[in-house]
């Protein structure tokens, strides 16, 4: 086993549960309370993964979500495994599996590590300028390429089986961030009455003060750690108080909408997660929200800075105080600021080798004093120019700095590091803040962009607000949270803090090299391997634009979106560029704020629970009955009835010819079905149909064609006078909740003067309707009580009836040109009608057919269906329509229309018929029509909407919009399809029995 | 996702309401007598505002009727609510 670096003692990890893991094949061992980054440097493992471009070995350089190196694939290969997983923010649990990614054929030796050697030829926009040409060979070889040596890890090849969920919640106050700042408001907003929920990313509450146990820090004479820690118990059993670890923000919407997503069983093992939810993502609405999601440390942008072992100062020391694990023997802290003596206090304290290098001239802080009377050496102005090392830092080379600090003079000195610790200074976490629309100020002193106008009742306090020292972090944050809550006292009024930090720092985004920038290595973006040269080079080709940069060199679009080093990238482009830091702007914080997985997004709603099924109440039927069912809008439709073996075609055929020859039965119950009463319902429907309704007789039925505004056909159907003020409309299956949307609209916008009540009624009918010659006979056996002839009951009419002691309405109306009749139900009675009407038709060998024979058998009269043979270009002139539409009414939606310029244009696309030149060919619905193919551009006429081979006429049948079709009947025109040209004559659409003679047949 | 105030309802969530475009373009009482150019103005042209704009809203996963509301369109701030046919009661 190697060496452990494990050093000391700490109350943060439980020693009597250890746990083993795997790392790339081979095992480890480490503690219940390890995040799997803590485990790996307990074992002296740095190096976990190569760069994006250049294969570089990367190792763990944080501690949290802003990592760009340590991304690995969890849970070995099966349904479990995920990619772009961040090992400082995995927890550790038993039997965990994870590899490296973007390496191969390991993290130790990488081919790709080459990349490295020609790295001077792959400049910023490389694969822009060197893949964009030829053009076919990005499909076939640049781009397969690039993705199999782009290591963006696996994802699984099986669907997920774990379980997610959403969840609303409803708060007075939502604190984001369980830090010291986020503790204190919490406590005050809960104890103030309000409903308060606080959200934590970590396992447990506390920050980074939970672990800083320094004699420096102090509040009320308490240890800062113990002090919090004290707090942290009293919010325990307060009653209107939710906290939520394990639980971070993902999106800040407008009007205080946050998605936060919990990990309920990522730090399980497989075995303790058995049907446990996975994550859950919490909708949150909060009346107030205060942010308190703290800051990440930046690092320092140098020669060859990337090296495995090179970290930020704060993870190191989180590293040592809470992990207690070393992350090297021999360390060198290298700083612009203060905050980095905490680190070398702690590792001092451990009896750990530890040196300072500071870019600052001099600090005399009572923290920096006490480093010095440690004992600890500190090379006050000086740079690191060079690292040595490839798996992991060996050495450093430092120079001093010029006055200035654009210079570097003197003589390199040679240091021996194995882990090289970088603060240069805090960046305010905003992203949050940015996303709710919060627009940011920027403080000159020590270069940080700060929440200045927030569009929502929020506020933010702590470090993300810019306050770093802990003195300023709870005094301010005490004094924000009263006015933001409106409190006058608080139980931390008047604390005694101790804090030894003062606030001076040195600021040099680019440190200087004795080297010309061409020759080193200056990482910005860890894991998209974007240097200072690559910026530099991209301001060179003319880009001036933040946005425009960032994708140009991709600093900040990795899974991390550069948390590290966006605000480094944004000061070299303003010193480039010569302009002052705050007037760039920032590059825009889009959500998530950490990636999500799919599962969260979706929750419940997979498979069947993707989307609403609407069932017909004959549904089961249709299934004893094997029918096959199309989607229509959320309905699933009975399609077609196979008998046997029979092919979809086979069972068409025959379901059509027998609908003609005797007796079909279709489930109609999904047409859209509206209620209309009131003493002006008659004057509505001449308003929104194009024909007239007045004289329409009670008990009559009648077609009409409803048109949008802009004279464009919209919707059908047949609507009923069931008495003087009462009508059902029926519309098309998918049109029903956009028609009466839009009838609301104009009642009660346009029209509020009208006396009319509109119910959707769709869901409370099932309709059955029967046709063919025998209908009639059916009919008559089910209401003998009714007479069907065609004085009492003519065609277009309506009766009342009653099937054994249930009402029912029964029109005599027909969409397939026969002699037909809808029977309307109660939808309960719905399947009972339908098993009445097939005993009933038994001796006429009534036939239930499906969607697919009521298009065959409507195409052939040339009944057009809105949505197929209409796409909203087309006007009912155009469908040669002209008889629907009213000359005499004054007005009716969409009529004015009817006269435009445009609309009466003679050369439209107009509705036609089709008729192969060959009987057995059967069009492509979709397929264009064209007059001359040899003429090139070949000019386009139109397109064919419907097309099927008709059993009745036994021929091939079509109808097509085509420009100017209506003048071009008899013409010949042309299908080109892949492999062929199809000849067709222009017909007119009516294909079968002209004369309506079958309607009284 | 902002919040609507219904005036019939009071506050429910944005995803319930579907927007129906400007408000108080009324629909002409005699298109017959309405030129191209006066009709295709009615029927198409519409204002796009970055700032305050007077817009219908139907409540379609509710109450199923049509109001007006102000809204800021560049930040989402609702800054009235009130019924169809009332008059707006900001300027
Ligand atoms: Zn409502």
């Amino acid at each position: 086993m190697s060496e452990s670096f494990r050093s000391s003692e700490t109350k943060f990890l439980e020693k009597t549960i250890r746990i083993s893991f795997k790392f790339n094949g081979k095992t480890f061992y480490g503690y219940k309370g390890d995040t799997l980054a803590s485990a790996l440097l307990s074992n002296g493992i740095h190096l976990v993964g190569r760069s994006f471009k250049y294969h570089r070995p990367r190792g763990i350089m944080t501690c949290g979500s802003e990592e760009p190196n340590a991304i690995v694939q969890i849970g070995g290969n099966g349904v479990f495994t995920e990619p772009n997983v961040r090992a400082t923010e995995q927890e550790l649990y038993e039997g965990l599996e994870a590899t490296s990614q973007n390496c191969w054929p390991s993290v130790e030796f990488d081919i790709g590590g080459i990349n490295n050697l020609i790295s001077p030829v792959i400049p910023a926009g490389f694969y822009y300028k060197t893949f964009m040409w030829p053009k076919k060979f990005w499909y076939s070889l640049y781009e397969p390429a690039i993705r199999k040596s782009a290591g963006l890890g696996k994802s699984p090849t099986q669907p997920d089986p774990e379980l997610y969920e959403h969840k609303y919640i409803h708060c007075d106050v939502l604190v984001v961030g369980g830090g010291i700042s986020g503790v204190i408001a919490a406590n005050i907003s809960a104890d103030n009455g309000n409903n308060t929920l606080l959200i934590n990313d970590k396992s447990s509450l506390g920050g980074s003060t939970i672990y800083q146990d320094d004699q420096n820090y102090k509040i009320n004479e308490k240890i800062s750690s113990d002090w919090l820690n004290n707090e942290i118990n009293n919010l325990k059993n307060k009653e209107n108080l939710t906290i939520l670890n394990r639980t971070s923000l993902a999106a800040y919407h407008s009007y205080n909408f946050l998605l936060a997503r919990e990990n309920i069983s990522d730090h399980k093992s497989l075995n303790e997660r058995s049907n446990q939810l996975r994550q859950r993502l919490w909708k949150i609405r909060a009346k107030k929200v205060i942010l308190a999601t703290g800051a990440i440390e930046r690092p320092l942008i140098f020669n060859n800075n990337d090296r495995p072992g090179v970290m930020l100062a704060s993870s190191v020391k989180k590293y040592i105080d809470h992990y207690g694990v070393r992350c090297g023997n021999k360390n060198v802290i290298f700083t612009n600021n203060d905050t980095s003596y905490e680190t070398a206090l702690s590792l001092n304290k451990k009896g750990l080798n530890v040196s300072v290098i500071d870019i600052r001239k001099n600090s005399s802080s009572k923290l920096v004093q006490s480093v010095k009377k440690n004992g600890i050496k500190i090379y006050w102005n000086h740079t690191v120019v060079d690292t040595k090392g490839y798996r992991k830092i060996k050495s450093i080379q430092i120079m001093q700095l010029s006055d200035d600090g654009s210079n570097v003079t003197g003589k390199k000195i040679n240091l021996d590091c194995d882990c090289l610790s970088l603060s240069g200074g805090w960046t305010p976490m905003v992203h949050l803040f940015t996303q709710s629309g919060g627009k940011l100020k920027f403080r000159d002193e020590d270069q940080v962009f700060l929440p200045n106008t927030a569009m929502s009742d929020q506020i933010s306090i702590g470090s993300c607000n810019g306050d770093f020292e802990l003195d300023d972090v709870v005094n301010n944050t005490i004094t924000s949270i009263k006015k933001f809550l409106d409190i006058t006292s608080t139980s931390f009024d008047n604390l005694n803090i101790h804090c030894p930090k003062q606030k001076e720092n040195r600021n040099i985004w680019l440190l200087p090299n004795d080297k010309p920038l061409g020759k080193t290595k200056p990482f910005l973006d860890f894991q998209n391997d974007s240097t200072a040269k690559d910026i530099k080079l991209a301001m060179r080709e003319g880009f001036r634009s933040i946005e425009h940069v960032k994708r140009y060199t991709t600093t900040g679009m990795g899974t991390d979106q550069g948390k590290l080093a966006n605000m480094h990238a944004l000061g070299i482009i303003s010193e480039a560029a010569g302009v002052k830091m705050g007037s760039l702007g920032t590059t825009t914080f889009r959500p998530p704020y950490t990636p999500l997985t799919f599962g969260t997004i979706v929750g419940r709603g997979v498979g069947t629970f993707f989307d609403i099924t609407r069932k017909t109440p004959m549904h089961e039927w249709h299934v004893e009955n094997k029918a096959e069912f199309e989607n229509v809008g959320q309905w699933k439709r009975a399609w077609f009835y196979p008998k046997g073996n029979e092919n979809m075609h086979q069972a068409v055929q025959r379901e059509s010819k027998t609908a003609r020859e005797s007796a079909g039965i279709l489930d109609a119950s999904t047409l859209g079905k509206i209620d209309i009463k009131g003493t002006d319902a008659s004057e509505f429907l001449n308003r929104v149909y194009t024909n007239a309704w007045s004289k329409l007789g009670i008990g009559k039925c009648r077609y009409g064609l409803m048109l949008n505004e802009d004279g464009m056909v919209y919707d059908d159907g047949v609507t009923t006078r069931l008495g003087e003020n009462h009508y059902i409309m029926t519309t098309t299956t998918g049109g029903a909740a956009n028609v009466l949307s839009k009838l609301e609209d104009y009642l009660q916008t346009e029209w509020p003067e009208l006396d009319v009540w509109l119910t959707s009624v769709t869901d409370q009918y099932a309709t059955a309707s029967i046709c063919g010659p025998n209908s009639k006979n059916i009919l008559k056996k089910l209401f003998p009580s009714i007479e069907f002839n065609d004085e009492n009951f003519p065609h277009m009419s309506f009766k009342n009836a009653k099937l054994d002691n249930v009402d029912c309405r029964i029109m005599r109306i027909s969409f397939t040109g026969e002699h037909s009749y809808e029977i309307n139900i109660d939808s309960k009675y719905g399947k009972s009608l339908w098993e009445k009407c097939m005993e009933t038709g038994k001796e006429y060998n009534i036939t239930p057919y499906g969607t697919e024979t009521m298009h065959l058998l409507r195409a052939e009269k040339g009944f057009i269906i809105v949505g197929q043979d209409t796409d909203g270009t087309m006007t009912p002139i155009d469908l040669q329509m002209d008889w629907i539409v009213s000359k005499k009414k004054y007005d009716f939606i969409g009529k004015r229309s009817l006269y435009r310029s445009d609309t009466m244009r003679e050369d439209r696309k107009q509705l036609v018929g089709l008729i192969t030149d060959d009987p057995n060919e059967v069009l492509e619905e979709g397929a264009q029509i064209v007059r001359d193919v040899k003429k090139k551009p070949i000019e386009m006429l139109g397109h064919v909407t419907s097309s099927y081979f008709s059993p009745n006429l036994n021929k091939s049948i079509a109808l097509a919009v085509v420009r100017n079709g209506k003048k071009l009947k008899g013409n010949k025109l042309y299908v080109p399809m892949k492999n062929k040209t199809i000849n067709v004559t222009v017909s007119d659409y009516i294909f079968y029995d002209k004369e309506n003679k079958r309607l009284n047949a | 996702m902002f919040i609507i105030n219904c005036p019939f309802c009071g506050e429910r969530d944005q995803s319930e309401f579907s927007a129906g475009g400007e408000a108080h373009i009324i629909r002409p009482k005699q298109p017959t007598e309405l030129s191209d150019d006066e009709w295709a103005d009615f029927l198409f042209m519409r204002k796009n505002i970055k700032g305050i704009q007077f817009e219908r809203w139907y409540h379609a996963h509710g109450c199923r009727k049509w109001f007006n509301v102000v809204r800021d369109t560049s930040n989402d701030k609702i800054h009235a609510v009130y019924k169809m046919g009332e008059k707006p009661p900001i300027k």
